[in-house]
């Protein structure tokens, strides 16, 4: 009798706590979506802006005069967006052109001095790269790249070259080296094996390292701030420039160009990574 | 079965290595060991302190309020991931922890450039947050102030890494043996008690990499400085920036280089220390 009063007790006393850190983690998730989602949504109220000043909570008046001012096909905004969208093209093609064998040698683990290499790779990540960025900028100048398109090119795919490479290696590990044999043992050159039986099953992987890639470059500020300007103006330096200038509908609708493939992009990936996924990366 | 590769084919592996070797050689290690060289080194070639000494003469304000940044920073997102990734794991409500997982996501590729912008016009002190204050009646029009300063700069590299981190974490805690935390569970432990006691010891690694990665972030991140700490005291980013562009002077922005390689080398020698210590410990 007391026995099952006692276990009774227990059990309300055990929903009741439940309830409460139900109630605890449905704040604390409230909390974490405000923050998240404030910035952004002040991010769109101000592109959709004409004026808005102390002390109106909201915009006074609201419109698209700004977005038909970005979007005229003689604005800084399209030039910019088209060359972004080259240089991250370019990157991309120089990324693979480069990581593509190196990712293929690389997840062969007889591999000598294999973990040398991919810490090589790593290094980018590792420093603190403005000092470097700016150290590239004075070398550039000596060879005429400052400004040029080669020079934000190189400096980007450098940047995005640890992506590439610790994917590639990932997905070339991934491949069936059975297949591979099979392959040259029924008489297939080693191009025509890889190019036939490799590649295809290491696609998915190269094709996420290459929107990796893509994202970094569009959304890089730091190197292209030194070596880039003034004579490139990719997204992030026009939305800098706008920004401080006090321009805030502007900076804030070019804001929104790079937010949309950052979140798509998000998405995408959001069912290929899985964090129990991640943690087998560079294994 | 192994896989056998004669000495001629891994000769030809290195060939494939070497584009991508020769690459990060020339455009990343070179200008690196040059910054070290420029930062003490005359322009004859001569060794000085001369320049570190200038750095420190004027931007020793600067180099204590970038640690002291980076290092809130940290704290604050080594409690956060934490907590987010621990009630992932932990929380008997599958569709909470569901919504949290995609949530803690979404800012996970948005742009350092894009992230300053949005705090530039949220904290600002007609910012929307002030605003959402006002309205429900928690402050004043009068009591508002703008977070754009050294708070700004917390919360901006909080909301930006908090997504990297927590994945990082929540990885390290997908990956640990299940059984583990089910024996614990039918032995009597509370859910703090597991996580503290069983969770956290393991992901220990992680975490300091996790954090590593985050300080090196920060410590190289341009925009946020420039768009969001207004005034005096900056963040040695932002100096550097400033000497080059104004004065042309690279061996004091190098200096300066110099001076936050150590930062972070040092915390992360912090971290190695505490990791074999707690190696040695068991």
């Amino acid at each position: 009798m007391i026995y099952s009063l006692n276990s009774n007790l227990l059990k309300t006393l055990n929903i009741r706590s439940l309830r409460i850190s139900f109630w605890l983690q449905c704040v604390f998730i409230l909390l974490l979506a405000l923050a998240i989602f404030g910035p952004i949504m002040n991010l769109l109220i101000w592109t959709v802006t004409e004026s808005w000043y102390f002390p109106h909570a909201l915009p006074s008046q609201w419109g698209f005069k700004y977005w038909q001012q970005v979007f005229n096909p003689y604005s800084d905004v399209s030039g910019s967006l088209f060359t972004s969208l080259l240089i991250a093209v370019l990157t991309v093609v120089v990324c693979l052109i480069v990581s593509v064998p190196a990712g293929y040698a690389l997840s062969k683990r007889s591999m000598p001095l294999r973990v040398f290499w991919m810490l090589l790779f790593l290094i980018p990540q590792a420093f603190p790269n403005l000092t470097v960025y700016m150290n590239i900028a004075r070398l550039f100048y000596d060879f005429g790249l400052n400004g040029t398109l080669l020079g934000v090119i190189l400096v980007h795919s450098v940047h995005g070259l640890m992506f590439s490479i610790w994917i590639s290696v990932a997905a070339f590990s991934s491949t069936d080296p059975m297949l591979e044999r099979a392959s040259r043992n029924l008489g297939a050159g080693p191009f025509y094996t890889f190019f036939h039986i490799v590649l295809p099953q290491a696609a998915p992987g190269l094709i996420a390292s290459c929107i990796f890639v893509f994202l970094e470059s569009l959304d890089e500020f730091t190197g292209t701030f030194f070596v880039g300007s003034p004579n490139i103006s990719t997204l992030p330096l026009l939305l800098y420039t706008a920004s401080m200038e006090g321009n805030y509908q502007i900076a804030s609708i070019t804001a929104l160009i790079l937010l949309v493939p950052s979140i798509l992009f998000m998405i995408i990936i959001n069912k290929f990574m899985r964090p129990d996924m991640l943690s087998k990366l560079g294994k | 079965m192994r896989q056998t590769t004669s000495p001629n084919q891994l000769k030809n592996h290195l060939w494939l290595i070497a584009p991508a070797a020769l690459m990060v050689g020339i455009f990343f290690l070179y200008p690196l060991c040059f910054s070290l060289y420029s930062a003490i080194t005359l322009d004859s070639g001569e060794f000085t302190l001369a320049h570190l000494n200038k750095a420190f003469e004027l931007y020793s304000k600067d180099i204590l309020f970038t640690i002291i940044i980076v290092l809130i920073s940290v704290a604050i997102l080594a409690v956060l991931s934490i907590t987010i990734a621990a009630l992932i794991t932990l929380s008997p409500f599958r569709s909470l922890s569901k919504t949290l997982g995609f949530l803690y996501r979404l800012p996970l590729f948005i742009p350092f450039i894009v992230t300053a912008q949005m705090m530039r016009t949220f904290l600002a002190k007609n910012g929307l947050m002030n605003n959402a204050f006002v309205a429900s009646g928690l402050l004043t029009p009068m009591d508002t102030v703008s977070f754009l300063g050294w708070s700004g700069i917390i919360i901006t590299f909080v909301w930006k890494q908090l997504a990297f981190s927590t994945l990082l974490i929540s990885g390290a805690m997908a990956a640990l043996d299940d059984s583990q935390i089910r024996a614990a569970r039918n032995l009597g432990a509370s859910r703090f008690r597991i996580l503290f006691q069983i969770i956290l010891p393991q992901i220990v690694p992680t975490l300091g990499v996790a954090m590593v990665l985050s300080i090196v972030t920060m410590m190289s991140v341009l925009s946020v400085p420039l768009m969001i700490g207004t005034g005096s005291p900056t963040m040695m980013t932002a100096d550097m920036a400033f000497r080059i562009n104004s004065y042309g002077d690279y061996h004091v922005a190098n200096a300066l280089g110099l001076v936050s390689y150590c930062i972070c080398a040092g915390l992360a020698w912090f971290y190695l220390r505490q990791n074999l210590k707690e190696k040695g410990a068991n």
